[in-house]
């Protein structure tokens, strides 16, 4: 049709529904949002509908916060971690968001025939280690083991329980007009470290993953009187889609400056050549703080105080009338660009 | 940061944009050919940079989105097979076909596998003698050579078992095919840089002399873009029409020699239809006669069939920039990521896609200072 007359408009039919569940159903993006909100309709409880990373239960006198995960991952063991330390440290922080102490976690292992018993010990050697360093207890647990095939080594599920010794309510309902969003050090790492190894890209630096628990900085916040607003952990779909999740549900606009969102050079490199935005890469140990703005200064020294959260920083703000439920990015050439959910994982880029 | 930091320099951006609002006298309508710079330019804003009267249209040069629906389906009956690990960029995996995508085929048991490098997949052909394993090569002149050399490599080493799919298409023909239509706005082409690290720009000389059209091979970082519209529009102001070169660290005009070498060895120029734009001659590439035993529509013998489209869809008119993507009726409602009508709404590298996801508000909800 090089005559240039007529061109036709072509485009395939569309593709209305999933009659299956496809991997971007867990790539942290709008369709995990939608299968979550498949589950939540279905449940339907008051508790889950807070969207929050756990549940904050009050039992008599006593608050508990209660949360579940489960961790699947390849390969097993990464620079900076393994699934051990994953699943430990994946409770924990989802306990510490609830602005809880974690306490006692339950852990179930889903185990392939033909797993070597030595790379089963490692992991389970990791795990008490990561709960050791957390401070707290692997108290109960079951196993089960599958035919060879149906499993990808270790499949493990952890619960996990810690009690509330605050009265702040946190949570993206609590999120108010003016709040500075405080970051607890740089992104990307996780999501970036598990890719180089999968795909065995080598990059000049190793990128270690960022896992790690975070219910210490958290405590350290609330132990010294900081009224906090919100806390969410970084996971799937990355800074980006944990703040959108919270600018909806709190109904507010959150501004962000792209310069002030601490991204380390080998990752910002491996993002660049695989044509991702660290902004969505998973991380396992980063978290967001919205304090009041009175109190984002001291909010932040404290957070810098602590090892896991030493490279802390405020990199925007919850505004009264900009538009709600949205986050906008001031880019680093001082142009503005809204900040919505991926549909499921970044792909790579061809070229 | 090296080389990234340094060309998202937020002073010398604004300089750049005040020198282009100095030299523009009238409205100018220019054309970035590449998905990569649509997504740089919808990302950073930089038409929001620009003088009112200049409009920018976003071009052809997305892999996924002019890959026709019959390769596609080709790849999806391919990748169904029975014993085959189909292998693609990611970016493949969601384009609709007639009937679906790879990822569901990959959802309902086939075995297919993203990879970074066309050379993955020999290696996976290596260790998989009782499989077949098929690439599907998509792209323009840019992953040719890594696609040239797979060949070479599975040549080379004897595998019976590696096939392509070949979907590869060349630039300078469809940026002739949009000068040519009646409905052609496109004044000035900011030429895709990656396209001619490869092959250089001679052949884009021709071009800019036949149709009278300022040509600037340019990157794709913030600071490229501006200097390249910089450069674009000094060329349209004064009146000159000439290929000029924004990205010299990159780009010498003579290209990669070596690499067009490799791609000359194992690839011969072939008619290709375009998706949204129709069969263009000689504006594709295919396996040459020696190398055809790696051919996978060959080796497989799926049928070529004209397959149906959404007649909503107005991807054919947005990939030759005679409509925005946010012109479509169907932008943002029956048509999202989740549910894409058409190609340039899958990609990352598409039209519709960046503007769903950093446009899909209006400019009013966010005040830009």
């Amino acid at each position: 049709m090089s005559d240039g007359n007529g061109f036709v408009l072509a485009c395939p039919l569309p593709i209305q529904q999933y009659p299956h569940v496809l991997l971007a159903h867990g790539g942290g993006g709008r369709l995990m949002q939608q299968l979550i909100d498949a589950f939540a309709s279905t449940f339907a409880s008051a508790e889950l509908a807070r969207r929050h990373d756990g549940a904050a239960l009050r039992i008599g006198d006593l608050r508990l916060a209660f949360t579940t995960d489960a961790f699947v991952v390849q390969p097993l063991f990464f620079p900076g971690g393994d699934i051990g330390k994953l699943a430990v440290c994946g409770t924990v922080n989802d306990l510490a968001m609830c602005g809880a102490r974690p306490l006692y976690l339950s852990a179930s292992f889903i185990l392939e025939e033909g797993l070597s018993m030595e790379t089963l010990g490692r992991v389970v050697a990791s795990m008490q280690a990561a709960a050791r360093e957390a401070g707290l207890e692997i108290v109960t647990g079951d196993t089960k083991v599958v035919d060879r095939g149906k499993g990808d080594g270790i499949f493990i599920s952890t619960a996990g329980i810690g009690v509330i010794e605050h009265e702040h309510p946190i949570g993206p309902e609590a999120v108010r007009p003016g709040d500075a969003v405080l970051l607890s050090g740089d992104i990307g790492r996780h999501g970036m470290a598990i890719m180089a190894v999968r795909e065995g890209l080598a990059f000049e630096t190793e990128i270690a993953s960022d896992c790690a628990p975070l219910a210490a900085p958290v405590l350290k916040l609330l132990e010294s009187g900081v009224a906090v607003h919100c806390l969410r952990d970084l996971t799937r779909g990355g800074l980006a889609a944990a703040l959108v999740e919270i600018a909806q549900t709190a109904g507010l606009h959150i501004q962000l400056d792209e310069t002030a969102i601490p991204v380390r050079p080998e990752v910002q490199s491996a993002c660049e050549l695989l044509g991702l935005d660290p902004l969505y890469v998973a991380n396992e140990g980063r978290f967001v703080a919205f304090v009041p703005e009175a109190e984002a200064k001291r909010a932040l020294s404290l957070l810098q105080t602590e090892p896991v959260s030493a490279g802390a920083r405020r990199i925007g703000q919850v505004t009264a009338d900009g538009p709600a439920g949205l986050v906008t990015l001031r880019t680093a050439i001082g142009t503005t660009r809204v900040l919505d959910l991926l549909s499921g994982e970044q792909l790579p880029r061809i070229c | 940061m090296r080389f990234i930091d340094e060309y998202r320099d937020r002073e010398a951006a604004l300089r750049y944009a005040r020198l282009i609002a100095k030299i523009t006298t009238r409205p100018w309508t220019i054309m970035e050919v590449c998905g990569g710079q649509t997504h740089a330019i919808v990302r950073f804003g930089i038409d929001e940079l620009l003088p009112p009267g200049v409009t920018l249209v976003h071009g052809p040069g997305c892999p996924v989105c002019v890959t026709p629906v019959e390769l596609i389906d080709k790849a999806i009956a391919i990748a169904s097979m029975p014993g085959v690990i189909f292998c693609s960029f990611g970016d493949m995996l969601r384009v609709p076909g007639t009937r679906g995508d790879l990822f569901s085929v990959k959802a309902r048991g086939g075995d297919v596998r993203i990879v970074y490098s066309p050379l993955d997949a020999v290696q996976l052909a290596a260790r998989n003698p009782d499989r077949e394993v098929v690439f599907f090569a998509v792209g323009f002149e840019t992953t040719a050579p890594a696609n040239a050399l797979a060949v070479l490599q599975a040549h080379q080493m004897g595998l019976k078992n590696f096939s392509m799919l070949v979907a590869h298409v060349l630039v300078p023909l469809a940026m002739e095919a949009i000068l040519q239509s009646p409905n052609n706005r496109v004044q000035g082409f900011l030429a895709a840089g990656h396209v001619c690290t490869v092959m250089g720009y001679r052949e884009y000389e021709p071009i800019a002399k036949k149709y009278r059209v300022p040509i600037v091979v340019t990157g794709f970082e913030p600071l490229d873009l501006l200097q390249g519209l910089y450069m674009c529009i000094r060329q349209l102001e004064e009146g000159r029409y000439e290929v000029e070169n924004q990205y010299t660290r990159s780009v010498r005009r003579q290209g990669n020699e070596a690499a067009q070498q490799h791609i000359r060895e194992v690839f011969e120029i072939v008619p290709r239809k375009w998706r949204g734009i129709g069969e263009l001659p000689q504006s594709g590439l295919g396996l040459r006669a020696p190398y055809r035993a790696y051919d996978a529509e060959r080796k497989f013998g799926v049928v070529a069939h004209t397959a149906e489209e959404a007649s909503e869809c107005i991807a054919g008119e947005v990939l030759q920039g005679a409509k925005k993507p946010t012109e479509c009726p169907a932008f943002g409602t029956r048509c999202t990521p989740e549910h894409p009508l058409g190609a340039p709404m899958v990609s990352s590298e598409g039209a519709c896609a960046a503007y769903y996801r950093y446009r899909r508000f209006t400019e009013k909800q966010v005040s830009t200072p």
